[in-house]
């Protein structure tokens, strides 16, 4: 670590991200996790630090992990909810965030359904911009936090055997996840219904299973994404039924016997039946939980280190 | 770089044992006291204070680590790279006689967040603070407590406390800086 320097301004991606920026995240991480366990789980490192939450879409998880994280650090907090506001009015988006930023702000952290609003937005204000979703682009604190809860299993994860299983082509988790973890030197597979398998995927670097057995057989740790039926249209069109999917792609319980070596995780939330049987969901191998408060320490760490500019 | 080895390891090691007895003489109730070493070598030298406690005196104190890193009020213009470190304190602060310990004091900020993040892990019946050196120039009204050695020092001048865990060796160094480099 001697030479190097965490000179990122943004979380637009990782794909901006080297190896050594993401560990380095992970590793400030660690102590942010032992906060939330503190007596006081507040510190005041963001106290002169405006921060808006520009949510143009619904995740009420990624939005409280966010405030939450914000607010253990002092920091004051807007939120900016797209449903109840001028966009309503027909206002622009960069006409949003011109606005908003003349109020003095120093961060935004934004969630929107079209990809490369984050990378948008950098060029409209001086801001810190933090990607909290864009589109099925990327999601870049959800990946850090499940590969901040994968180190804790294993804490190196070069050679690690991670399965993502489920809704490829609706999921943008699965998207940075592919890579950070490349970066990091996992092995990937995805697994899924070919209807929800995009494309090309092989291309950035992953394997493709069409097979659950084989590939639960083969992991160290399996990540079942949720199936986002609101993102098909009409229910089901790309499969023929939820009760069919389970059938072949949800995690059972007798896999967990079967194959008695893999954690589980899921980025939440869970439909239980679905992706995975409801006692599976509850078992000791599944690491759920610890993903949720993983989200506020991660998160914490990322606002920290990219607070340490001027204020605008 | 090095201008004077002002303490030897050496004499380190009775400033530790004097420390042990200070500590102890002031105390009547033994079992209140908890000793906290802040981050980096504050740890190292608290811990030694620590083993000198049990050696003379028999005695098993409580000891924490800190680190003030989220405290301090100046870490976007100081600190190049922000680097955060363990903190552990394993044990309820309230009602506690704390001793703080750090190697160098300088400005009083780091003394002041320390203060600062003790209290949000409990209520101790009262804080003190012991340096290995006090190198003068103050920004806060704080005056340590038990000091090794008073140092006065010029702005471009740093005292560097070397512990063998951490540099190979025990040891003070007074050094030249210059002022851009200065980072303490």
């Amino acid at each position: 670590m001697s030479d190097y320097q965490f000179n990122q301004k943004h979380l637009l991606g990782l794909a901006d991200y080297s190896k050594e920026d993401i560990l380095y995240v992970l590793e400030q991480a660690r102590y942010f996790r032992e906060i939330l366990d503190r007596p006081v789980p507040k510190v005041p490192t963001l106290r002169d630090k405006t921060i808006v939450n520009l949510f143009y879409e619904n995740s009420t998880r990624t939005r409280l992990s966010f405030e939450l994280a914000q607010k253990r650090m002092g920091a004051d907090v807007v939120n900016f909810s797209a449903s109840s506001s001028s966009t309503k009015k027909g206002e622009s988006l960069k006409d949003t965030i011109r606005n908003i930023s003349s109020m003095k702000i120093d961060m935004v952290v934004v969630r929107h359904e079209s990809p490369g609003v984050p990378h948008f937005l950098t060029t409209c204000v001086d801001a810190a911009i933090v990607n909290a979703g864009d589109g099925a682009h990327e999601h870049p604190t959800q990946a850090l936090l499940d590969m901040f809860t994968m180190q804790q299993l294993h804490p190196d994860l070069k050679g690690k055997k991670i399965a993502i299983i489920g809704d490829i082509s609706h999921s943008r988790v699965v998207r940075s996840n592919i890579i950070g973890l490349k970066k990091l030197g996992a092995e990937v597979t995805l697994c899924g219904p070919k209807s929800l398998m995009p494309v090309f995927i092989e291309d950035m670097g992953v394997k493709v299973s069409y097979n659950l057995d084989e590939t639960l057989a083969w992991c160290d740790i399996a990540m079942a994404l949720r199936i986002q039926l609101e993102r098909q249209g009409h229910g089901t069109e790309l499969f023929p039924s939820l009760r069919e999917y389970h059938e072949r792609f949800g995690i059972k319980m007798s896999h967990l016997e079967k194959y008695p070596d893999f954690h589980i995780m899921h980025p939440g939330p869970i439909n239980r039946g679905v992706e995975m049987e409801s006692e599976v969901a509850d078992s000791d191998r599944a690491v759920i939980l610890d993903q949720v408060t993983n989200g506020v320490a991660v998160r914490m760490a990322i606002l920290y280190l990219l607070s340490g500019g001027t204020r605008i | 770089m090095d201008k004077a080895k002002i303490m030897t390891g050496e004499e380190l090691n009775r400033t530790y044992l004097r420390f042990a007895h200070q500590f102890l003489e002031y105390y009547n109730d033994p079992s209140r006291l908890a000793i906290i070493g802040m981050q980096t070598r504050g740890v190292y030298i608290g811990k030694r204070i620590l083993a000198e406690i049990k050696k003379e005196f028999n005695i098993e104190v409580d000891f924490g680590i800190l680190d003030v890193t989220f405290y301090r009020d100046d870490f976007r213009s100081k600190l190049k790279m922000p680097d955060v470190k363990v903190t552990e304190i394993p044990f309820d602060l309230y009602d506690r006689d704390v001793v703080l310990v750090d190697d160098v004091l300088y400005t009083g900020r780091t003394v002041r967040s320390a203060m600062d993040a003790l209290m949000d892990y409990g209520r101790p019946r009262r804080i003190k603070f012991c340096c290995m050196v006090d190198r003068g120039h103050r920004e806060l009204p704080i005056a340590p407590d038990y000091t090794g050695l008073y140092v006065p020092t010029y702005e471009n001048e740093e005292v560097r406390v070397k512990v063998k865990e951490l540099d190979d060796e025990d040891a003070v160094y007074l050094v030249n800086v210059p002022e851009e480099d200065s980072d303490e």
